[in-house]
């Protein structure tokens, strides 16, 4: 029989119960379209949380102190907490690339709130971040619209102001309409210098709703002169980021001498390391779907075996007829393994088609990123789930013997 | 051996199933068939004449004896040279008709055809060409659920003939056909046993085996009787 005609009895035999062979067809495309967008689904938030942590900015150190060492105890003012409070001659220590030569830049952040009014309008700014120019940079944060204040601002306390696309927007509209203008933030007059670019959310805060003022001016108007909150510390590479972090804990426990019996009071968080651990989680969520994804599959392919053996518990009056005419085992075998493998291939066409519809949009807040080896994956897989599970039912009717098969109700 | 009979068998038994509940269908049969003859095969129901078409047929394997078809061992043949005996050699009639469901009569009469790998244009053309010989010209696109029996058992022999085959083994072919059909397709038989094939049919009706020239009376088994009868 050639290849056409075997086809074509194969076609037959699933077109002659259109209503099985189609939910069949579905038990297949849904197993093969769930690998598809739930693969890209995983790939999606891998990305999404990697696109978030790179606009944090790479290579970058975070330095806080929680307070005590040792026993810490909560709302305590006690002199533990006063030895370990970060400080501005910290940051300038970190600073010194003969203490610290794998850091690259350091910003002292202070970070305070406030309401800033322009003429009628005010708008209460949540987070009001007094840092040094360096801060823009390390973080990723740069100035869209004007220009970033300078190390002479800082110097002199100048009375300037950065502002976020929200808190811009609030007091001025038009953002680009801000710069150059006076605005007051609690009782004191500043200059607006720029506009911060937009950037996305990277957790409940909106990041846009920002005010960045030099940090002696903040400390002189704001925030008094307590602790710092934190010391962004930019290392100089990728690659000497762990060696950065171990300088500034070095540095910072000698600075402040904290004793080696205690734990250290200084906390570092690492961008890199952050990004390493959510991209860790980001593969392992994607093996979870894919694996979820891949029993469906199987469940699909379990749907073939079970269509085919109906049908072949059902033709076997038509198995004997055709070995009666002179059919061989090979040619029964073919046409119910052509069956069973169109079936699934169909069903693997109508899957890629729905996951490439599917994947266009949002799907629990994760912009899909289609994997396109997923695609063949699961086309090769629905192929194979074809000839694997029909084969047994496919065997079954090519073994009969013929006269067993005629005689069959 | 001699080198004419188209079919022969000697001394073959056929049992189903074992110890208490086996069924001996057939007790020891032999029977020598030369080409060309017109055979019918009478006996009560449940004495073994489809059991012995099915052995002749290549559809079932004797429990024990020999089976020469054409001067070959069947019980020699793989079980696609089988096959290719049961496709080439041998068309088939059963009283159920057999044909297979939801499929045209034209595919149904082309399927042996495919087996015996033609082409699909010769295919075409000697399937209607049967069809036309059974006189259903003009309904090789109907389906059998479409037919009448008649019409059906005539799509049947078309699809035996197709093939052109030197034996037809006809299991009651008129069983399930009023007299009018039955005289039709008794009429073919004349029509094919004029052309030089080997008939074998099976049946319970005497004016049925009244039209062959050779009667094998079955009981129980056996073979009871076996004369020329014109
Ligand atoms: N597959 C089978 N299993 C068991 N017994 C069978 C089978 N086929 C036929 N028989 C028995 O063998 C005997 C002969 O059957 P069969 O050849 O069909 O008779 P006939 O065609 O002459 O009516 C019967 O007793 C029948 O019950
Ligand atoms: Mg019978």
């Amino acid at each position: 029989m050639s290849p056409r005609d075997l086809m074509g009895a194969a076609l037959r035999g699933l077109t002659a119960n259109k209503l099985r062979s189609l939910l069949t067809v579905l038990g297949v495309s849904i197993g093969v379209g769930a690998v598809i967008v739930l693969v890209a689904v995983g790939n999606g938030s891998g990305k999404a949380v990697q696109d978030r942590l790179e606009a944090m900015g790479t290579n970058l150190l975070t330095v806080s102190t929680t307070g005590g060492g040792g026993g810490f105890v909560r709302g305590q003012a006690g002199p533990a907490n006063q030895q370990y409070s970060l400080t501005l001659d910290d940051a300038t220590a970190l600073a010194d690339k003969n203490l610290a030569p794998d850091v690259a830049s350091v910003a002292p952040v202070m970070t305070s709130s406030g309401t800033a009014t322009n003429g009628d309008t005010s708008y209460t700014v949540n987070q009001v971040i007094g840092t040094t120019p360096a801060y823009m940079p390390a973080t990723n944060t740069p100035v869209q619209i004007g220009s970033s204040f300078t190390q002479a601002d800082v110097d002199t306390s100048q009375r300037v102001i950065l502002l976020g696309q929200t808190a811009a927007t609030e007091l001025f509209t038009r953002p680009a309409s801000a710069v150059g203008q006076t605005i007051k933030l609690g009782a004191v007059d500043f200059t607006v210098l720029g506009v911060l670019a937009s950037k996305d959310s990277t957790g409940f805060n909106d990041p846009n709703a920002t005010a960045i003022v030099p940090i002696t001016t903040l400390r002189a108007t704001q925030a008094g002169y307590g602790a710092l909150s934190q010391i962004v510390v930019q290392a100089a590479g990728q690659d000497r980021v762990d060696t950065a972090q171990a300088e500034v804990t070095q540095l910072l426990t000698a600075r402040h001498q904290v004793p080696a019996t205690e734990t250290s009071p200084f906390r570092i968080t690492n961008s890199a390391q952050i990004l390493q651990t959510s991209q860790d989680t980001a593969a392992t969520f994607t093996a979870l779907l894919a694996t979820v994804a891949a029993i469906s599959l199987v469940v699909g392919g379990i749907g073939v075996t079970n269509i085919m053996l109906v049908t072949v518990t059902e033709r076997t009056r038509e198995i004997g007829i055709r070995k009666a005419l002179g059919a061989r085992r090979r040619t029964i075998l073919g046409q119910f393994l052509i069956e069973a493998t169109l079936l699934s291939l169909i069903g693997g066409a109508v899957g890629v088609g729905a996951a490439l519809i599917v994947t266009r949009f949002q799907l629990a807040g994760v912009q899909p990123v289609l994997v396109p080896s997923s695609i063949g994956l699961a086309l090769g897989v629905s192929a194979a789930v074809g000839l694997f599970f029909g084969s047994m039912p496919a065997h079954r009717a090519a073994g009969l013997r013929p006269i067993d098969a005629l005689r069959h109700e | 051996m001699a080198a004419e009979s188209v079919i022969e068998i000697r001394e073959v038994t056929k049992t189903y199933g074992q110890g208490e509940t086996a069924v001996h269908a057939l007790r020891g049969v032999s029977l020598r068939i030369e080409a060309g003859e017109y055979v019918a095969v009478m006996g009560s129901s449940g004495s073994g004449k489809s059991t012995l078409m099915n052995i002749l047929g290549c559809l079932d394997v004797p429990s024990r004896g020999e089976y020469w078809l054409d001067g070959s061992d069947v019980a020699r043949l793989s079980e696609d040279q089988q096959a290719l005996v049961r496709g080439r050699k041998i068309g088939f009639i059963f009283q159920s008709f057999n044909l297979i469901p939801r499929t045209t009569a034209l595919a149904n009469v082309e399927l042996p055809l495919t087996y015996a790998h033609l082409r699909r244009g010769e295919r075409r053309k000697r399937a209607n060409r049967a069809l036309e010989l059974v006189g259903l010209a003009d309904r090789t696109g109907h389906r059998p659920n479409e037919l009448s029996g008649g019409q059906q058992q005539r799509v049947a022999i078309a699809r035996a003939l197709a093939t052109g085959p030197r034996i037809l083994l006809a299991d009651e072919p008129t069983g399930n056909l009023d007299a009018h059909s039955t005289d039709e397709v008794l009429g073919m038989f004349d029509d094919l046993h004029a052309d030089g094939r080997t008939i074998i049919v099976i049946t319970h009706e005497h004016d049925v085996a009244a039209r062959a020239r050779r009667l094998v009376q079955v009981s129980d088994g056996r073979i009871v009787s076996d004369e020329v009868t014109r």
